[in-house]
């Protein structure tokens, strides 16, 4: 069982080589010649006046909480779907239980425009 | 061989040889995606396309690479130093991770993978979603406002899209019963006097409609390419890269292109079964035909507004994806009995 990660192990160690010697070569390669206008952000050619942090929408804020909640639910699908054909009506109507309450949830948020971008 | 991979230490060198012929088979795919994209899109345009390095342009890529490899890639002033190197890493390393568990069809009953895990999807789309650390950590590292703006829309359209991306591929696990994409493929039909295996499209057409809008959302392609939204964002979260550390982020995208299409293939177009073809060819065939219908979608299909793209998530792509749910469910057992 655990035996059939190991090449996965393998793959992930072979991969960071390749990523480690990408990065160095990155680094290597190509000449190196700062100055000042070089480094500075590209914001279209204006001179940038304002640091690149500053309070953000809250809206980004509230699509990862939403997402946190429907995403982790929905992970649950999975060990169901795959043994759904054995539990018959008993883990379906239970399913449904479930899917109702996050369904609730769910229209909850969009009466209440959780899920309107403007 | 039998003999060798019998062995014990003879295993693991076969499983390290099979590991670097797969990154290198997904690389050179990689690398001609990318010209056939620019080729058809070329076509679409009514302009030739690359056509001068090699015979059809076959070599502009290795002749990009070459040129990006040697460009100067600084590191502007004022980034989180630490974070700006590791973004693109992750967005690489992410992509080369999901194709561990794809199996590839050589010959009849003769398939390709590195791991066989029962829980094969699943990974991928732990892989998959590693992607948001890229993309985010990447705008957010770069001291750039339009950086900025363009890796929070796209994390935001990523884990939205990723909801309905999930749910669409669970009817597909409730008729099969197995994560591992091996089984899926192989799933078996007894209908009349056929007996064999089906594309499972034919019995969830729902969830492969779902499963294309939302991977084309997955993989930032247009018309859902708003984080590199040009007109607007400059480069998005690509701004402030160049060199090889602009060549991971890019290459990340192209790895990904191959996945999903590959994963639509094996997932609802029975992978390498294809009436009398040759089963690697089969495969192939429909990993092309998939990534040509995304360049297609890019060339006729203009951008959607930010708004109406995370309506589409939210309020079309999801509760439609629950309900196919809900209704395969009742089939399912209905039919069973």
């Amino acid at each position: 069982m655990l035996e059939s990660y190991v090449p996965l192990l393998i793959f992930v160690l072979i991969v960071l080589g390749l990523i480690g010697a990408l990065v160095t070569l990155s680094f290597v390669l190509g000449p190196n010649k700062p100055h000042k206008s070089k480094l500075a952000p590209y914001e279209s050619g204006i001179v940038t006046d304002t640091p690149a942090h500053k309070r953000l929408s809250v809206r980004f804020y509230l699509t990862a909480m939403l997402f946190i909640i429907f995403d982790v639910e929905s992970v649950f699908f999975y060990p169901w779907a795959v043994i759904m054909r054995q539990l018959k009506w008993f883990g379906l109507i239970e399913m449904f239980v479930f899917m109702g309450i996050l369904l609730i949830a769910l229209a909850h948020i969009w009466r209440k425009g959780g899920l309107d971008w403007d | 061989m039998t003999a060798l991979y019998n062995d014990p230490v003879g295993h693991w060198v076969v499983v390290t040889v099979a590991i670097a012929v797969l990154l290198f088979v997904v690389l050179t795919a990689t690398a001609y995606t990318v010209w056939f994209e620019r080729v058809a899109l070329g076509r679409i345009q009514r302009r030739p396309g690359p056509n001068r390095v090699g015979p059809f342009g076959l070599m502009q890529l290795a002749a990009d690479g070459v040129k990006l490899a040697f460009k100067e890639s600084f590191i502007p002033a004022k980034t989180d130093k630490v974070l700006y190197v590791i973004a693109p890493t992750i967005a690489v390393a992410a992509a080369f991770l999901s194709w561990a568990v794809i199996p590839i069809g050589l010959w009849y009953n003769v398939q390709y993978w590195i791991a066989d895990i029962n829980i094969g999807v699943l990974l991928i789309f732990a892989f998959s979603s590693l992607n948001v650390y890229a993309i985010l950590l990447g705008g957010y590292s770069s001291n750039n406002k339009y950086s900025l703006l363009g890796g929070l829309r796209s994390a935001a359209q990523l884990i939205s899209y990723e909801i309905a991306l999930g749910l669409s591929l669970v009817p597909t696990f409730m008729i099969v019963g197995s994560l591992r994409l091996r089984d899926i493929v192989d799933y078996t039909v007894h209908w009349g006097p056929y007996t064999g295996p089906i594309p499972l499209v034919l019995v969830t057409p729902i969830g492969f409609v779902i499963y294309l809008m939302a991977a084309v959302a997955e993989t930032n392609r247009a018309p859902f390419d708003l984080p590199e939204a040009e007109q607007e964002l400059i480069g998005g979260f690509l701004t402030e890269y160049s060199g090889l550390k602009f060549v991971m982020y890019y290459l990340a995208e192209y790895i990904n292109m191959i996945t999903v299409s590959a994963l639509a293939a094996l997932l609802f177009f029975g992978g390498w079964y294809l009436w009398f073809v040759p089963p690697v060819l089969a495969f192939v065939a429909k990993v092309i035909f998939f990534l040509f219908l995304y360049i297609w979608l890019r060339g006729t299909l203009p951008r959607l507004r930010y708004d109406m793209l995370m309506r589409l998530g939210w309020k079309v792509l999801m509760p439609l994806a629950i309900a196919n749910i809900i209704v395969t469910g009742i089939v399912l057992v209905a039919v069973q009995g």
